[in-house]
């Protein structure tokens, strides 16, 4: 079985919302949408007070190069245009919209009908990606045409899609490849077009037999997509690990996937490029997964984003335990911990992760004792415990000169630290500074 | 409403512990210790109990009154120093009050004089070890006779280790590979059977404590060097097998060699330093004054760690 070669753990993969079907989150009465949901500028806000809005209606314009479009997931009066904190506690520019109704954009194919043929030539699939905003669902909320303008100079080989969910507890793409096999491999036959490629591959990690099943019975259907089952370690959904599971090849220090020959998309976005492509449908709906070992019930949801955090667990599961210790977005290895569960989801979330106070809490930190646990488990052959006094002693350069900048920050030494010791938090701050260091040079 | 605790990715943790990785390897230094007791007798218990409480002990006073920090005694470290302290010293009556000063010593001077557990450049046990050596020739070199359980008699019939009577023109008589193997030979308290400290080597290998790579390279380098030698002349060299089941070897690559804090980290940097230890252990037992050489092999193997930690790096995802 595929894997990459080097470190990496095994996290306790508690995926025990794994058997709970998508649900559809009822639209709420409030809506406030950030223009700042993917990598790179805010989106420019196209509207103002007192419009009316439908659901998939633009109302904030991609102006910056690497920018994307965001869309009205609700429809209703734009109530004024402001700034709003987000789930992490900063300030971002937002549109705030009363509900009224649920009217759709006309052009939205709302229909249940699946359909499989794209006459869209490549250059119009990306200008259409651009239109209906879509960015990599995996975490980094890449602007998706972007990606997949490739510059000149440079030649696709590979298209291969993550659908590795390595991280612990997340089970929204294992539920869209069981719900929605076939609009999957539809958008994965879309981004092949896009791209010219021959081939394109699923990564699915082993622990997710049923969805590998699934996909190769559903992938024989289609030209040209291979599923390929990896094996289970944490982190096998990492860009740089993945395509040197499913390729052999490595992404040299500082280089993008497409340097060699790669492009790198998530399960989630290959569902939404379908729908954007063949429904005419702009990414305004997040599939997320509501989990935690000391909830009343597991979900997966289907929600407009924008719907706050607040919401979704007043939906669910109505109150968090009165034992709650953190609420994370995304995984137990990278995701992040909420600060205000007042703030509207944004593209790419997907998860609402409910952390028991006792699970929460962090050891305290002892003396390290260089076991190098941490240069073995750093699957980029880095060494943690040394970043860590350098960057303590503040010593910027050497950590630049041992390669500082190649930490994928996926939380493996850490992990793994006998002695507790915040290597990531460490290695973060230590990136930031090299980064300030460089900038100061210019 | 509850305030919710943040902090930095990742939330989880491997519940790996310092404490835990301690005290296994003081489980697996139980075996030995067990044989030590059926071969000496009580004498090897009282001498492991006492070092392991005079280490203890030290290191909670110079942590409450003279660091004026709290305690870390719980942790194990200091278990496992005066474990392998009294492992390296003989199971005599003698040793019931050297081996606190060579306690002080592992503690006091070569662990917390450097700022504690991770700090140490060399090994506390084999520092304690030489000390001693260096400082009690005699009592340090007088071997108990294998015997029963209670050889509380003062005028036991002292023995010579295999290393000992080699140096001195030959092994002594009878002294077959299943006694070497077992620990039917003289020799320090927990060193001499080779199959209890592979017992607990493979306890802390299946718990991955430590990894194949530093007591291979040490052994295999003993062994092959010996082997060259004998191939040349073995009258005067040991025979290889014999050389690696005898003394300290055996001991000294799976607990004292594989020490985490003094031993580089990278598996090209274990590599060298076992081989190291291997090199330097045969040449002292041939050509040096003294008949054991692992002590020293790798302390001075120790002096060169943060020199390999910089020369052997991981090797890089893509560079």
């Amino acid at each position: 079985m595929k894997t990459f070669k080097m470190g990496g753990v095994h996290p306790e993969e508690n995926k025990i919302s794994n058997d709970a079907a998508i649900e559809v989150m009822p639209v709420p009465q409030q809506m406030v949408v950030l223009m700042n949901q993917h990598l790179g500028a805010p989106a420019t806000p196209v509207v103002q007070k007192g419009d009316k809005v439908k659901v998939g209606q633009l109302i904030g314009e991609a102006q910056a190069f690497m920018c994307a479009n965001v869309h009205s997931p609700v429809s209703g009066t734009v109530q004024k245009v402001d700034t709003c904190k987000d789930a992490f506690g900063l300030t971002k520019p937002a549109v705030y919209i009363n509900v009224e109704g649920d009217e759709w954009m006309e052009t939205i194919d709302r229909t249940p009908d699946i359909k499989r043929e794209c006459t869209l030539e490549p250059k119009e699939i990306v200008a259409k990606l651009k239109e209906m905003g879509i960015v990599g669902l995996g975490g980094a909320t890449f602007p998706a045409h972007i990606k997949y303008s490739i510059p000149e100079g440079k030649k696709a080989e590979y298209l291969i899609i993550n659908a590795a969910e390595c991280e612990p507890y997340l089970t929204s793409d294992y539920r869209v490849m069981m719900e929605h096999a076939e609009e999957v491999c539809i958008g994965v036959s879309i981004l092949r077009k896009a791209l010219g490629v021959p081939n394109a591959y699923i990564g699915i990690e082993s622990n997710k037999p049923l969805a590998i099943a699934k996909m190769t019975e559903m992938a024989k259907q289609f030209q040209g997509i291979i599923v390929e089952p990896l094996k289970v370690k944490y982190p096998q959904g990492a860009e740089k690990q993945l395509i040197n599971a499913v390729t052999g090849r490595k992404v040299p220090s500082g280089k993008l996937p497409i340097d060699v020959g790669c492009v790198v998309s998530n399960l989630g976005t290959a569902f939404s490029v379908y729908e954007a492509i063949q429904k005419n449908k702009p990414l305004i709906e997040n599939i997320l997964t509501v989990t935690g070992k000391k909830l009343p019930s597991q979900h997966n949801y289907i929600v407009r984003i924008g719907t706050t955090y607040n919401d979704i667990i007043k939906h669910s599961i109505g109150e968090l335990p009165a034992t709650t210790g953190k609420v994370i977005s995304g995984g137990t290895m990278m995701g992040k911990a909420v600060v205000n569960l007042d703030a509207p989801t944004v593209k790419g979330n997907s998860s609402v992760l409910v952390m028991d106070e006792a699970e929460a809490r962090r050891n305290p930190e002892t003396a390290c004792i260089r076991c190098g646990k941490c240069m073995h488990a750093c699957p980029m052959g880095l060494e943690p415990y040394l970043f860590s006094s350098l960057v303590k002693n503040n010593r910027i350069e050497e950590a630049k000169e041992h390669n500082i900048l190649d930490c994928i920050e996926c939380g493996c030494c850490f992990f793994s630290c006998p002695a507790n010791k915040p290597l990531t938090d460490e290695i973060r701050l230590g990136k930031n500074r090299v980064r300030a260091m460089m900038a100061a040079k210019k | 409403m509850n305030l919710l605790n943040i902090s930095g990715s990742p939330h989880v943790h491997s519940d790996e512990s310092t404490k835990k990785i301690m005290w296994r390897v003081n489980m697996a230094l139980v075996p030995a210790l067990l044989v030590a007791i059926a071969y000496f007798g009580i004498n090897a218990l009282l001498v492991s109990i006492i070092s392991v409480a005079a280490c203890v002990l030290f290191q909670w006073l110079i942590e409450k009154f003279i660091l004026k920090v709290p305690t870390t005694v719980s942790d194990g470290s200091a278990v496992v120093t005066g474990l392998l302290l009294a492992f390296n010293v003989p199971a005599t009556v003698d040793m019931m009050w050297i081996v606190v000063i060579g306690a002080l010593v592992a503690i006091g001077v070569a662990k917390m004089a450097f700022g504690g557990l991770g700090k140490n450049p060399f090994n506390p046990a084999i520092v304690g070890r030489i000390f001693l050596l260096i400082s009690f020739p005699v009592q340090m070199t007088t071997w108990p006779q294998v015997g029963g359980l209670f050889p509380m008699d003062f005028d036991v019939a002292t023995g010579a280790t295999p290393l000992g009577a080699f140096k001195e023109g030959a092994l002594p008589e009878g002294v077959t590979f299943m006694d070497a193997f077992l620990g039917h030979v003289g020799g320090s308290l927990g060193e001499v059977s080779a199959i209890a400290i592979l017992i607990g080597a493979c306890y802390l290998l299946w718990k991955k404590i430590i990894t194949w790579h530093i007591p291979v390279a040490f052994i295999g380098t003993a062994f092959v060097f010996s082997g060259i030698l004998w191939l040349v002349d073995s009258t005067a060299y040991m025979d290889p097998l014999m050389t690696i089941l005898t003394g300290g070897i055996m001991l000294g690559a799976c607990f004292m060699a594989t020490d985490m804090v003094t031993t580089p980290m990278a598996k090209s940097g274990q590599l060298i330093f076992g081989f190291g230890c291997g090199l330097l252990t045969i040449i002292i037992r041939n050509w040096g004054a003294y008949p054991e050489g692992v002590s020293f092999a790798i302390l001075l193997m120790n002096c060169v760690t943060p020199l390999i930690n910089r020369w052997c790096k991981p090797q890089r995802f893509a560079n």
